[in-house]
This record gives C-alpha cells, structure tokens and sequence, in this order.
C-alpha cells in the first residue's frame, strides 16, 4: 500500500514517534505503561498501572463504573492532557519510547496512535472531508485521486464503503449511529496509525450494529494493535485477546481505581487469579 | 367535580383533604390565569410601545405641505421659451439649468459654488480663468480645482435650491391629512389672519402631498435648507462606520473569544479578563466616547488623521476622522462581539474538538476547520446584531467630532464625516418644523439600514447553520 504520508523519517516509520535516533523495539510490547498513575488536581484517579500491550491484538480494559478505565486509555495518546488539571505521573512507553518525555510532540502521538470515542462523533462535513481531513492536516501529499484511494481504502477497512460509496458528498450526520461509528474507524484509519483506541465504541449502539463493530475490530487487528474500553463483559470475552480488569478502591480521599488482574482473556474470565475478578464476572458486583 | 384517587387507608396524610384540595386547586388555576393575563398586557405594552414609535417616524414623514416657490416652475420654464405643459423643470436641457442658475444667482454664490465643484470640465461660468489660475496655483487649492465637473442631478438641485427656491411654510402630519384635509386648510387661513405668513400672499400657497421620505431626499447633500437636504452624506458616513466597525472589533473581537474559549486555563487572571469583558459590554456609550476622543482623536491623531501615512498635507488636519469615530464604535462593539463568539464557540460540543486532535491535527487546525464553520452562524449573529446596536450610537459620534453640518461625502477613513443618529440629532434640535419632517425621514433611513444588517445576520445563520449532535 503506498504511502502518500510526509516523508520525514520520524512519520515515515509510525513506530518511532520521537525524532533523533531511531529506536530499535527492545520489547514485543506496542505499548507499555509503567507505574502510570492519573490524578485530576491532588485527586488520584488511577493508580500505578503496569500494562503491556501486543502488537496485533484486541486488549479489553473492562471494570465496574468510575474504576479509571477510560482514564487509562486517554493516557495512552495524550489525550488526557486536554483536561487542564489532568497530570499523569510515571512512564507509558511506545516502542520502548516515553511518550510523556519533554520532547515529544502530543500531536504526533496522536496521529500514531489513532481514537475512536464513545458517541459517533463525526465531523458535521460530508463523508469524504470526514476523512480526507485527518489525513490532510497531518500532510498527505498525494494527488486528488490519491485521497479518493485513500478514502475509499479507509471506508473498505471499516467495512463501510458498500453502503456510502453513492453519497460520498452527503453528511455524517446523514448516517446511522452504527455507521457513524464506523465511519469514525474509518478516519481513524485514514490517518494510518498504528494503534487505535476505543473508549466503549459501542454503547450507543444496538445489538446489531455492535456486531458489525466486533467483526470490524477482529478484522482490524489482523493490522493494528487494538485496546479497548467496555462495559460489557460479552463483548470483551468475545473479541479481546487480553483482558486488564480495573476496580474501584473507596478511600476518605475518594474513588481511586487500580488493576486488579491482566491476563488473557480465556484465563481470566474462565480461572481468574483474584477473588475480586471472579466476584465481578460472575455478576456479584459491579 | 371530583376525581376520587381510590380509597386507601391512611394513617396520617399531609396532603390536604378533598375540600380543601378542591379550593386550593380552584385558587391556583385562578392565580395562573392572572399571571398569564399579565404577562399578555406585558407583551401588549411593548408592542404597543414599539408601534407608538412607528407611528411617531412615519406620521412625520409623510402629508400635506404648503409650499411657496419663490418662483414657479412654470414660469421658469416659460421664460426660456418652453412650454410649461410639454417640458417641465427636470427635462431642461444641462446648458439651460446652468444658465438659469447665472441668472439668478450673485456673482459671489456662482463663484463660491464654482470653486466647490465647477460646471464644465473646459470652461468656466462664474469665475475668471485668470483668479481660477490663481487659486489653483495657490499653497490651498479650492477642491473645484482637482474634481471633475458637477452633474445633471446636481444642478438640478442648484436650480431648485436657487432658483425655484421652494419653502414649505406649513406641514401637516400623515393621519390628520389622511382623515382631515380640511383641517389643514383651515390652518393656514389662520396663519394668514395672524400673520404668521406675512411675507406670502394666499395665492402663492400650494397645498400638494409630500413624501419626505423620498429617493431624493435619500441621493441630495446636506443642506441648510430642510426642504432640499438629503442625507446622503449621512448615510455614506454611516456605512463607513459599519465598514470601519467591522474591520476592526470582528477579527479582535473573535481571536479573544477563540484563545478565551479554545486556549484559555481557568487561572485566575483568566477568570478576571472574563469578569471585565462581560463588565465592558454594560458601560455606557458615552464613556467609550470619551475614551474615542481621548485615544483615537487625541494621542493617535497622526493615525486617525491620516498625516502618518502621507508625506504632505495630511488628509484631515485633525484626528476628528470616520477612522477614529469607527474604532470607537468597534471598541464599543468589541465586548458584546467577544461574548456572543464565546457563546456559539461553547455551543460547538467537545466531541468535536476530541475527534479533531485524537486525529492528530493541532489544536488551531482543529479549530480553524471544524469549530469555527460549525460556530459561525452563531458568531455573525451576535456580531452583526452587536454592530447594528453600535451604529445607531449618538453620543460617542458626538464626542469624538461628527460634522453635524458637512456636504461633502466621505471619501476615504481620513474624511471628516457624518452619520445618520447625528443628522437626526441635529435637525430634531432645530426649531423649524420642517427640519423635524426631515428627521423622521431620517429616522426610517435609519431603522432601515439597522433592518438590512439584521436581515442579513438571519439570513447568514439560515443559510450557513449546520446540524451538529
């Protein structure tokens, strides 16, 4: 597939995303973090995380509400930083690389590692300018024609181009709210990341539509590492490879979520190693 | 009339019983209907009010005059050999109405008007080619020395002005002459017996309709006499205002709004430019007059007056220029500007900003192309209503120097101008009559201007609003 992207060594390669030295992956992981924690002002949110995530497959963040789960994934690319008084202290390493050191842009973190939210947010434009945009601010060189093979390429990998590829010039918002959804993967995509973030990309959904999405992500990570926040237990045990389970600790300071457990999915929704896991998807709490 | 809720066996209720709920519910729907029928005469006082004013403009605006001419039309015509009943006044010939105006006006106005615009690109009417030499060579050359020639339209209205020299001796307001033409009659019989109308003879009198409000009164200068002064000269200076308001307090006013909304922490200094801002948009005209007069016309006079731009003769000797009275009503504008573009851009929902840099587009990318176009149609609104709210100001124009007599128009930012709330400020002050016709023409000039720019900031959000969930 060709790459109309800029040419500067560091976009070029999306794994390295700080300039200078090319960075050889020391460790398989796409993304690790190490000894995260989030606070809100003097608030902790979340404390002292230690994920790693493969290439290549679907990691489920599952957990009862307000246990700091999407907190975490916001974190992943800097998008924590647009709340003024969010502060993330310890180390989320991409491809061995701190994204959090000083000379890390947030743009281009961002531009790597992709988001999908969790209500259909596209852009009020049409369909095309939904996708062309992303990869127009982020330089794309290419010819006219060369964004309409870029657009279409993006809609195919969402599985959305049968159904648009007549109204290209219609609105978003012209679409369902399961074919926002997937026309948000769809600019996601566009941009060429290399991982992409989901926050609960499916809890405005109906059943059906859901069902679309799960088989566009197992079909997605055939090329993208993909991490993923749910509320749905299901939906986890049905995609994900990997499963980091979050609660809540109540404190006189306030709500503070920790990991409880991170193993693949299989094990831990069939031998979770900690009571507290088995309690939770078994339904006894949360 | 009782809708019984089922029996239930109660220990102890709050709730009132059936009576008493009874009475209550009769007395709450009573008092409901009263504050309904209150705020119904609410509403019908402000109508009642904004339709008093209309009236009040458009009574004076229209009806019956009594006019003498000084000499008639008719017989103006006549004298040149043309007859009356084929060729009226405005069918002359431009060679005749300018030899009607040597006729019969002295040899110091014909000069005084040559030197101000003159008659023939090629020759002169009034003055000698030597004294013309003369002035124009001079260190102050009279403007008639460098503009073109006058056209028809002008010297038609020289003529009338000159020659026919109408005077509306009597006006009678639209209603009583629609419903008592008689009444009006019987006026100026009295006015004769009092001898009001001395200098006139009854038989001079002609009694005919008059539109104040009329396309000649909008295209003529200003002039000293209120039956031929127009408000062009208002209404270029008035457009200048908007142009000048525009240019300066919409890329200011937005760029604050945009770092306040999109850039901005809650840090405390944040927190007082806010406080202060919505604090500004309360302070009374007059004061930003007086910050006008003081910054603009004052301390920047070689930028309001146009000598930092020219290496000679400045364009105005005085900083008293539609540039510095435009930056004041734009300063004027400025907060409600701010305020009303933060409001459309905190309309525009955050998912859209997310979206933008979860892209990896910068923040100003995501706002240039996403929020701004979806919080566009809000921000023309507020602007363009927030300008039309500016240009109708009086008394900062008062303050920071609006000719209030002044016939020529405005040429450029550097010209000395006027504007129409200061043309209707001026004549309504005047004790003749006329001249408070002529300020209720005015007035609709006015209202109607105000009434296109709000037009267009409805039709601007119609056309440009799009739906954003």
């Amino acid at each position: 597939m060709t790459n109309d992207m800029p040419t500067e060594a560091v976009l070029e390669n999306p794994r390295v995303i700080a300039g200078g030295a090319t960075q050889v992956a020391k460790t398989p992981a796409v993304i690790e973090t190490k000894g995260m924690s989030v606070f809100y002002g003097d608030f902790l949110a979340v404390a002292d995380v230690s994920l790693r995530f493969q290439r290549n497959e679907i990691t489920a963040l599952i957990g009862p509400s307000g246990c700091g789960k999407s907190t975490v994934l916001r974190s992943l690319n800097r998008m924590n930083d647009l709340i003024p008084t969010a502060r993330t202290v310890g180390e989320v390493h991409y491809h061995g690389e701190n994204i959090y050191a000083d000379h890390i842009d947030p743009v281009r973190v961002r531009r790597t590692i992709g988001m999908v939210f969790q209500k259909p947010n596209p852009f009020p434009k049409s369909i095309f300018q939904n996708i062309a945009w992303g990869a127009k601010v982020n330089g794309f060189k290419g010819s006219k024609s060369d964004l309409e093979d870029l657009v279409e390429e993006a809609l195919r990998s969402a599985a959305l181009w049968d159904e648009v590829k007549d109204k290209l010039p219609a609105s978003g918002y012209s679409l369902s709210g399961g074919q926002q959804q997937r026309l948000c993967i769809a600019r996601a995509i566009a941009t060429k990341p290399d991982v992409i973030l989901m926050d609960e990309p499916c809890s405005a959904l109906d059943p059906i539509a859901t069902t679309r999405i799960e088989e566009l992500m197992l079909q997605l990570k055939e090329t993208y590492s993909i991490i993923i926040v749910t509320h749905n237990m299901q939906q986890a045990a049905r995609v994900s490879d990997k499963t980091a389970f979050f609660n809540v600790e109540i404190s006189q300071a306030g709500r503070t979520g920790r990991l409880v457990e991170f193993s693949p999915t299989d094990q831990l929704f069939t031998t979770p190693k900690e009571k507290e896991t088995e309690d939770y998807i078994t339904g006894r709490f949360g | 009339m009782t809708i019984d809720a089922p029996e239930r066996e109660e220990t102890q209720s709050h709730f009132p019983t059936e009576v008493e709920y009874g009475r209550l519910v009769r007395w709450r729907t009573l008092k409901a209907r009263w504050f309904q029928l209150a705020c119904f005469v609410a509403l019908l006082v402000a109508v009642l009010a904004l339709a008093t004013l209309l009236y009040t403009i458009i009574d004076d605006s229209f009806g019956l005059v009594a006019v003498v001419n000084q000499q008639e039309p008719e017989d103006v015509v006549a004298g040149l050999g043309h007859d009356p009943a084929v060729t009226t006044l405005g069918e002359l010939e431009f060679d005749e109405l300018v030899g009607l105006l040597s006729a019969n006006v002295t040899s110091g106005v014909g000069r005084r008007l040559e030197r101000e615009q003159r008659f023939y690109a090629d020759r002169l009417v009034f003055e000698s080619p030597e004294v013309w030499n003369e002035v124009c060579s001079s260190s102050e050359p009279t403007p008639g020395c460098s503009r073109g020639p006058r056209g028809r339209d002008d010297v038609y209205a020289l003529v009338l002005e000159r020659v026919v020299q109408p005077d509306v001796i009597a006006s009678y307001p639209l209603v009583p002459s629609l419903l008592d033409p008689e009444g009006f009659d019987e006026e100026i019989r009295l006015g004769f017996e009092s001898g009001r109308f001395s200098e006139y003879s009854p038989e001079q009198v002609q009694i005919e309709w008059r539109a104040w409000f009329n396309p000649t009164f909008v295209r003529s200068p200003q002039n000293a006499t209120p039956e031929i002064a127009g408000i062009r000269t208002a209404i270029l200076g008035s457009m200048w205002l908007v142009i000048i308001t525009v240019a300066f307090a919409v890329p200011v006013g937005v760029g604050a709004a945009i770092y306040l909304v999109e850039y901005a922490r809650p840090t405390r200094l944040n927190g007082f430019i806010q406080t202060n801002i919505n604090n500004l948009a309360g302070v009374p005209s007059i004061i930003y007059g007086m910050l006008g007069l003081a910054i603009f016309v004052r301390l920047f006079e070689s930028f309001t007056s146009g000598a930092f731009f020219t290496a000679g003769v400045p364009p105005s000797e005085n900083g008293r220029t539609v540039l510095s009275a435009g930056l004041t009503l734009g300063l004027l504008a400025l907060p409600v500007v701010i305020i009303s573009a933060q409001e459309a851009l905190k309309a525009v929902p955050d998912s859209i900003r997310s979206a933008g840099l979860a892209l990896g587009a910068t923040r100003w990318q995501t706002v240039r192309s996403q929020v701004l176009p979806v919080a566009l149609p809000g921000i023309l609104t507020g602007t363009i209503l927030a300008v039309a709210r500016a240009v109708g100001e009086t008394a900062p124009l008062i303050l920071v120097g609006a000719a209030s007599f002044i016939t020529s128009d405005p040429t450029g930012p550097f010209s000395k101008f006027t504007a129409l709330p200061i043309q209707i400020f001026q004549w309504t002050s005047r004790p003749q009559p006329e001249f408070h016709n002529i300020a209720a023409a005015a007035s609709i000039a006015l209202l109607l201007l105000l009434l296109t720019l709000n037009a267009a900031a409805v039709i601007l959000r119609n056309r440009y609003s799009r739906r954003v969930e």
